[in-house]
């Protein structure tokens, strides 16, 4: 059995971990594939850096361990790393030219994890820099380009994850969610995406943005392979990471086949009861939107879901609390790109003031700067109370809300974004537009807890519309199961891109 | 307390004292602390803040703090929270520094200490936990500067004092107990020279009864002579700026010993705003009341607790009992001794580790701990002493060739029985050895020293004449010369009495 028939770029994490357990393909074939479908589309903008030497080298030694009889699902699967994650076999930039050429001399915790399952890294993945940014526009090296429409952006920041996956470039990537950077591309590319409870994976390693609400997470073709690859991410790091949660890994595939709790085969979610929060289906969402979401909605009533209305109330305030808050935690994390031990550094510095001054102004883009110079101003003296505690109790209240919400519902859905993928450039000059679309990921992002999009067909144009999914804390095993039935029963997370449906070898 | 006045004016002195914390590794990483090694070879991608790294706090110097808090009868706080203090330098690698800001995990205490025979207390405000930053080396490299990160993330306590201290002299008293106070319990090493503990006096004047005046905060003292003069300087200069008619401005100043004069290092109106925020990587510190309980009952005895027991059990002045309580080390040998020795010679055991053993100490610049001669044979020397068979003059060479040549005698059967003493045998044996081998062995034969006696007053007959003539000196030269003939075995009292007794007098 050769890649000539099997359609590998076309395979999900699950099938090729069967078709390498099965010896039908191995993960030198798979990554070498894919490696020429990197450099085929190259156009994307996905990928910011390959190591061809670096990912065959960790295929062979898969292909070793698959020899020697171990198996995993993860063994000999390819996947990309967003490039907030820091990595020894590839340069890590964060999207920055800060970082133009940096080279970590260790891996980032939830790199090491996927490495020791055996999955095999084929590079890293473009994203709005230092992860600010919902368009992957804010990159130092350029757009990522959606694959259903090349005009359009892919969402941010984990935009080249999206494209990666949409595009079939790899079957799954890694992503960050800090204000819905998993759940916003991966709507706008229609594939799977789940930022898990805050702290579920360790932050060692991931470029901070604003460590409060910085979160590793999966994306993929399916909950299924979501379940895979975050089985492996996550898991306590307490030794390396002090708000890593104590809480020992498990199996998040576990419930993916089974009926909710008490119901029957024919309605598998029946006793799900689903909160429709009435503040994310208001006029400030495009209609093309709703209309997916209500039938993504209808199907999952169709298994038995219940769906019911519900209250956030604090919904809008979410994004001057985020947008007080990130920026505050940002202005600090980014002090330590100061030209002075890496990085970026201006050439011929007059004083440290002007090396300081330059080696920033040079290297930073133009939203990194904006959002430092926000933060720095919000926790100035004089300012601080009024906007920085502040924001912090909105975010407490936020957090309460949803309580209040888990007390009558089980899981929460809605859309993930107001709109469908904007074109690129419509957003680049009106930052705040860019905010305010923010406006459903940022309230489980305040909360630190777990959510999720699900390809829920398209919206206008047409373009993939994502559900969002919303569960209390460390119920990510529930939120994967519901979307998986959901998976079962519709086709929208199987959709390809037009230009990338070709049978393998066809690089066009 | 009342206050000595200088020129009219009442001195306002507090304290903020920077102790490293004797940890093994960093306050967030787990590089080495050990000081002097090549530079940034102690320095791990945390305290070089390389992307993706973060702050992991170190229990041990959280038990520091604890014990510390413990000690000064502080409240340790059940929850404390870490924050950022964010400002731009090279040798702060992150761009801010950790430190406890709102809420220190220590709050309150005291710190007691003696001035001139009277006791002093000195009120704290807190003790926070904080990383150190690296160092910035301006020579050696060409008109650039070298960054050396060894130090960055080293474990630091910060003690601040409420501005309770009213003269140079009592600020170094106080900074010299609270010295004495983290080595004793062990959480720092004291070291001034390699930056172990650092201290900042903020200094004020003020009529006597006016609200306080402005402060001007002295950095980085690092040793208690320059502490008093900078501070003595300080006090003056701000005195005749107000006579001047000029109103002082908060500033920061350095002391420079060459030139024995402070000078500003900054004023107030370049105050950086640090946009202080609690860091998000760390959660608030909690501290159980349990682990402070079981690290209460760890806690040695305290240096003025113990002074006081040992004029109280072994009836030492106080003098003696404070100098043997410097460091823990001082006081434990002393203990040794006097446990070996019996209480009966708790006094000489004092005056000799305070005469002969700080002698040979100071001289070949060593601690306590590696003094040749141990505690045990210390007391097995103090007990041939005082069974006189040696006399005390006699006993300094025994204890110079103990010294010079150390043999390890251990303890032998050094079992405690009773009120009896419990020197051990083999230390007995060794001493015993060199007062036969050098003939020291203290003239108790009567007879013998009858003999010479008769003989020095029969061939200095004019001493004996002058002594009659009622000359006390010549009483002396006449039992110097029998001692003489003695070799100093004899045992200065008995001559005495013995004279008296031939002389008829």
């Amino acid at each position: 059995m050769s890649a000539a028939t099997l359609d590998l770029h076309q395979m999900g994490v699950a099938e090729l971990g069967a078709a390498l357990h099965a010896r039908q393909t191995s993960a030198t074939e798979v990554a070498q594939h894919l490696l020429a479908r990197a450099h085929a589309h190259s156009g994307l903008g996905a990928y910011l850096a390959l190591n061809e030497a670096a990912t065959l080298a960790q295929a062979a030694a898969a292909d070793a361990r698959l020899s020697a009889g171990e198996r995993g699902p993860l063994l000999g699967v390819p996947l990309a790393h967003k490039d907030v994650f820091v990595t020894r076999d590839f340069p890590t930039t964060a999207g920055s030219k800060m970082l133009q050429g940096y080279r970590s001399p260790f891996d980032a915790t939830v790199v090491q994890r996927l490495a020791a399952a055996g999955a095999v890294s084929l590079g890293k993945l473009n994203c709005d820099e230092f992860a600010m940014g919902s368009g992957n526009d804010q990159s130092a090296y350029g757009p990522a380009h959606n694959p259903w429409d090349r005009t359009r952006v892919p969402g941010g920041s984990s935009g080249g994850s999206a494209v990666a996956v949409a595009a079939r470039l790899a079957p799954a990537a890694t992503g960050t969610d800090t204000g819905g950077s998993i759940r916003q591309p991966a709507s706008f590319c229609g594939v799977t995406g789940i930022k898990p409870t805050y702290g579920r994976c360790s932050r060692y390693g991931l470029v901070a943005y604003a460590s409060s609400l910085d979160q590793a997470g999966p994306m993929a073709r399916s909950a299924h392979d979501c379940a895979l690859l975050l089985s492996a991410m996550a898991g306590p790091d307490v030794e390396r990471d002090s708000t890593s949660l104590e809480q020992p890994p498990e199996d998040y595939s576990r419930y993916l086949a089974q009926q909710w709790p008490g119901a029957s085969a024919s309605r598998p979610l029946q006793g799900l009861r689903i909160g429709l929060p009435r503040e994310f289906f208001g006029p400030g969402c495009a209609s093309d939107v709703l209309q997916a979401v209500r039938a993504a909605l209808s199907e999952l009533e169709r298994l038995g879901a219940t769906l019911l209305d519900i209250d956030l109330p604090r919904t809008e305030l979410a994004i001057p609390a985020y947008y007080i808050i990130a920026p505050a935690e940002a202005s600090s994390n980014l002090s330590r790109y100061d030209g002075v031990r890496y990085g970026h550094r201006a050439a011929q510095p007059s004083d440290l003031l002007d090396l300081y001054q330059r080696s920033r102004s040079e290297a930073f883009g133009p939203e990194v700067q904006r959002r430092i110079l926000l933060g720095t101003y919000v926790l100035s003296h004089g300012y601080y109370d009024a906007y920085y505690i502040k924001a912090q109790q909105i975010r407490r209240l936020i957090a309460q809300d949803f309580q209040t919400a888990f007390g009558q519902c089980d899981l929460i859905a809605g859309p993930v974004a107001p709109s469908v993928a904007w074109a690129i450039g419509a957003k680049t000059a009106d930052p705040l537009a860019a905010y305010l679309a923010d406006i459903y990921t940022l309230p489980a992002s305040l909360a630190g807890l777990p959510g999720m999009s699900v390809p829920a067909g398209f919206g206008a144009d047409p373009l993939p519309v994502g559900l969002q999914l919303i569960g209390n804390y460390l119920s990510e095993a529930r939120l994967l199961q519901v979307a998986h039935q959901l998976q079962l029963v519709s086709d929208w997370h199987t959709r390809t891109p037009p230009p990338f449906t070709p049978c393998p070898g066809s690089h066009s | 307390m009342s206050a000595p006045l200088v020129q009219g004016y009442e001195v306002v002195i507090g304290f903020e004292t920077h102790a490293q914390l004797a940890t093994r590794s960093k306050i967030f990483s787990r590089a080495p602390t050990a000081f002097g090694a090549e530079p940034n070879t102690q320095a791990c991608a945390v305290d070089l803040a390389l992307p993706g790294t973060l702050p992991v706090m170190n229990r041990e110097a959280v038990a520091c703090a604890i014990r510390f808090g413990l000690a000064v009868g502080a409240h340790i706080a059940p929850r404390s929270v870490f924050a950022r203090k964010n400002y731009f330098y090279p040798d702060l690698p992150k761009g801010y520094q950790i430190s406890q800001y709102e809420i220190p995990a220590v709050q309150g205490g005291s710190v007691a200490f003696e001035l001139a025979g009277a006791a002093r207390t000195v009120r704290l405000v807190r003790a926070h936990l904080e990383e150190d930053a690296g160092k910035s080396l301006h020579q050696d490299f060409h008109g650039m500067s070298g960054i050396d990160l060894n130090r960055a993330g080293t474990p630091l306590l910060e003690i601040v004092t409420e501005p309770d201290l009213r003269s140079s002299a009592e600020a170094v008293a106080y900074a010299k107990a609270l010295h004495q106070l983290v080595t004793w319990i062990g959480i720092c090493d004291g070291n001034m020279q390699e930056g172990s503990f650092r201290c900042d006096a903020n200094v004020s004047v003020r009529r006597p009864g006016a609200p306080l005046g402005t402060r001007r905060e002295i950095k980085n003292l690092n040793s208690f002579k320059f502490m008093q003069q900078a501070i003595d300087y300080e006090v003056r200069w701000q005195i005749e700026r107000l006579q001047d008619g000029y109103a002082i401005e908060q500033a920061t100043v350095l002391f420079d010993p060459d030139s024995g004069q402070t000078r500003a290092m900054r004023s107030k109106e370049d105050a950086a705003d640090y946009r202080y925020f609690p860091c998000p990587d760390l959660p608030p510190l909690c501290i159980e009341a349990q682990w402070v309980e079981q690290l209460r009952v760890e806690l040695p005895e305290l240096p003025r607790a113990m002074a006081a027991r040992f004029v109280a059990d072994y009836g030492l002045p106080e003098y003696d009992a404070a100098t043997l309580t410097q460091s823990p080390q001082m006081a434990a040998y002393f203990e040794a001794v006097v446990t070996a020795a019996g209480k009966a010679l708790a006094k000489s055991a004092s005056n000799w580790i305070m005469g002969e053993v700080s002698r040979r100490l100071n001289a070949e610049e060593r601690d306590i701990a590696q003094a040749p001669v141990s505690a045990a044979q210390l007391a097995a020397l103090l007990t041939r002493i005082g069974d006189q068979t040696v006399s005390n003059n006699a006993a300094k060479q025994v204890f110079d060739e103990l010294w010079s040549n150390p043999v390890v005698t251990g303890s032998g059967s050094a079992t405690e029985s009773g009120h009896d003493t419990a020197v051990g045998t083999g230390d007995l044996a060794r001493v015993d050895q060199v007062i036969a081998a050098k003939g020291l062995k203290q003239m108790n034969d009567s007879g013998a020293l009858q003999a010479i006696a008769e003989q020095v007053l029969a061939t200095n007959v004019k001493n004996v004449a002058e002594y009659r003539a009622g000359k006390e000196k010549a009483f002396n030269a006449l039992v110097g010369q029998v001692m003489k003939a003695s070799q100093g075995k004899a045992d200065p009292a008995g001559v005495n009495a013995l004279l008296k007794q031939l002389l008829g007098t």
